[in-house]
């Protein structure tokens, strides 16, 4: 059975349509990101599993069971804010107390003054701060239990507010982009340790973010989502590999896929290469061509490693613009010379015959192939054409060469 | 290490001088001299009467603690501070808080309820002096509509001050109502949402766990200014009791006044004032002391 369950999500703020029916499965154990730009819908979501917004309609399930109309400590979530939200009077002890409190004390034991006559805290104090310093040692904040807040670094502020989350034992653990306050190295450490927390609590994650880094990187599933619609569910690599749709093609992948037109004249054509003459028996009009920057080959550039394409791989003329050199690969820029309004990215890696270029920014003509076996071929409006079945055909047509 | 002052260093620092010299001048005016003057005059048995003074040490000061009526007006000031401070400070939180959770109202009840610190005291002062008339008052005849007897606002001793702070409360809250929702806005709305999800729904709960201490400040300043506005209370005795009925309403101020410009004993009336001061000073300096330990982030 399906841990989480969103049925037919719908919410609007307003004339602003925020969420369209949004159908989701989350399983036990599972970690899954929603991704996608911001204003997308994303964060509206979480809150809404949260119990922090209702839906307009639709069902929310955990565990099979609904809890659409039920308040956020009756779903047994937890939630990681964005900016971690913690309270600022408290110490970091009180902080991590707090779930304990609301879930063991009753409403007179917690109210000042009358607390010292409530004979129940007594025997529920103790367990309270068991539960806080077994957190504190599992996320290693032992020592910075007397501390406020405005005491601590950000990579520190981040752990408490994962503490505050874990220590109620939550079922499923909600986080709205909880790396988005912390400077680029801390954020690649605390990455793997959520990772890490997933792997060791065994909990279900929700995570919220706009970077696809994180999302690949981290989950077990990732929702792509776009203006309010869920463009695609699936693995990290699924996605990557197999995108639904050029906006997820877009969207997943670091530098971003290229994408040129295949020509519809004469035969169809990429550049001075004829695609497959069956091609144009499945797609009428125009066709895109997504070719991620790893897929790219440059053949007479000295130094770079070669990757093995199929023999029936297209080879085609590219004027080189700029190169980064991003220490074990390098990023190539340039245009294709038969589009040269489009600019394409290339990721080559250097092997061991590599030695300095030339100035990086001296333009070049060079000559690349495209691996035929990764080529995504979509429609004019951006529906993904499963074309793996249609291979390029027979190499002497690609022979007329630059 | 060269310590010479450059030539550019001094010119600066002359400019330097001559750009302090007219605040100098004004808080020299304004501030110092005056008060130096009334803590000369307190040294003097000065009278507004007479040109003939001389210097009597410490008498005004030792004169006050056996002073009856000066003890009266101590008495009555503390005990109208006492009705006026609690309901300062909590009706104006309660408005402040219900307040902020109207949507669609919430802009016309703040300017309502700020209307009266807008208008002029004194001129209020009257209007309510009619209202509250123990004969042809408005309350009074609504009062005894439901067939009570009516109240006789300013001629009873024993009622006397709770009248007076009825006005005073009705003047002042809006303003400690804005200062209250001004420190409400500025709670993250993400605490309350952090709390609802560690189980702190319960409006009680959402009170002490995070309104009330992050409000601490803004409670702080609050109460201080109250303080200072109910130690400061003049003008509707002056202008409704004139400290009557049996100096029942003589607060510390009107008998400063009293003391300066009816019986024109300046000395005494400028020891009055000083212990005035003195008072309000306290009460400035627990503020600067105490809001600084509880300001968060």
């Amino acid at each position: 059975m399906a841990q989480l369950t969103l049925k037919n999500i719908k919410k609007s703020f307003g004339q602003t349509e925020v969420l369209k029916d949004i159908s989701l499965e989350v399983n036990d154990g599972e970690f899954i990101s929603l991704v996608g730009q911001s204003g997308c819908g994303k964060s509206t979501l979480l809150r809404i599993i949260a119990g922090l917004e209702s839906p307009d309609t639709g069902e929310i399930l955990i565990e099979g069971k609904s809890v659409t109309n039920r308040a956020p400590k009756e779903r047994n979530v937890a939630m990681v804010f964005q900016d971690y939200a913690l309270y600022p009077h408290m110490s970091v002890a009180e902080n991590l107390s707090m779930p304990l409190i609301m879930a063991r004390l009753p409403l007179h034991a917690r109210l000042p003054f009358l607390r010292f006559v409530a004979p129940a805290a007594r025997r529920d104090r103790p367990v309270i701060a068991a539960g806080v310093e077994k957190v504190a040692k599992q996320l290693r904040i032992g020592h910075l239990l007397d501390r406020r807040p405005a005491q601590l670094s950000g990579g520190q502020r981040q752990r408490v507010a994962l503490g505050r989350a874990l220590v109620r034992d939550p079922k499923i653990f909600l986080m709205d982009e909880p790396l988005s306050n912390l400077d680029a190295k801390l954020r690649v450490q605390v990455r793997s340790e959520i990772t890490e927390l997933h792997e060791t609590s065994g909990l279900t994650f929700v995570y919220v973010t706009h970077d696809q880094v994180e999302a690949m990187t981290m989950s077990d599933k990732v929702a792509l989502m776009q203006t309010g619609e869920l463009l695609q569910v699936g693995a990290p690599n699924e996605l990557y590999a197999n995108p639904a749709n050029l906006d997820v093609a877009r969207f997943i992948g670091s530098p971003e896929i290229n994408i040129v037109s295949a020509d519809p004249g004469v035969g169809l054509k990429l550049g001075n290469v004829n695609l497959p003459a069956h091609l144009q028996d499945v797609v009428a009009g125009d066709l895109k061509i997504g070719i991620r920057p790893e897929s790219i080959t440059v053949q007479n550039m000295p130094g770079l490693a070669f990757a093995n394409a199929p023999d029936n791989s297209p080879t085609l003329a590219f004027n080189k613009r700029l190169v980064e050199d991003l220490g074990p690969e390098l990023l190539i820029h340039g245009t294709f010379e038969f589009e040269p309004e489009t600019p394409i990215r290339i990721r080559a890696q250097k092997n061991s015959g590599y030695s300095e270029l030339g100035p990086l920014t001296q333009t070049e003509k060079l000559k690349v192939q495209l691996n035929a076996n990764a080529l995504l071929f979509f429609t004019k409006d951006g529906k993904r054409l499963d074309l793996t079945s249609v291979p390029f055909q027979a190499k002497e047509k690609n022979e007329e060469l630059v | 290490m060269d310590n010479a002052i450059s030539p550019l260093q001094r010119r600066q620092a002359r400019l330097a001088h001559w750009l302090v010299l007219p605040a100098t001048i004004l808080m020299l005016l304004i501030y110092i001299v005056p008060i130096s003057l009334v803590l000369l005059a307190s040294f003097t048995d000065y009278t507004l009467v007479s040109d003939y003074y001389e210097f009597i040490g410490f008498d005004n000061y030792t004169r006050m603690f056996g002073d009856e009526v000066v003890g009266n007006s101590l008495k009555n000031t503390v005990f109208y501070a006492a009705l006026f401070l609690p309901g300062a400070f909590i009706i104006s939180l309660i408005l402040a808080i219900t307040i902020q959770e109207q949507k669609q109202f919430r802009s016309i009840l703040e300017v309502l309820y700020f209307l009266p610190v807008t208008s002029t005291l004194a001129a209020m002062t009257l209007v309510w002096g009619a209202l509250m008339d123990s004969s042809q008052g408005v309350i009074n005849n609504m009062i005894e509509i439901f067939g009570f007897a009516g109240i006789n606002w300013f001629g009873s001793e024993d009622v006397v001050l709770y009248s007076l702070a009825i006005i005073s409360l009705w003047s002042v809250i809006g303003f400690n109502m804005v200062l209250f929702l001004a420190g409400l806005t500025s709670i993250p709305q993400s605490l309350y949402e952090a709390a609802s999800m560690d189980g702190a729904d319960h409006p009680l709960d959402k009170f002490f766990k995070i309104t009330w201490p992050m409000l601490g400040p803004t409670a702080m300043f609050v109460a201080v200014t109250s303080s200072i506005t109910a130690f400061k209370l003049f003008d509707t005795v002056a202008i409704l009791t004139q400290g009557g009925p049996d100096r029942a309403s003589e607060v510390f101020l009107y008998l400063t006044f009293l003391e300066g410009f009816e019986y024109f004993n300046m000395g005494y009336s400028a020891a009055l004032s000083l212990v005035f001061l003195g008072i309000i000073f306290l009460f400035a300096l627990a503020q600067a002391l105490l809001t600084d330990k509880n300001v968060h982030y």
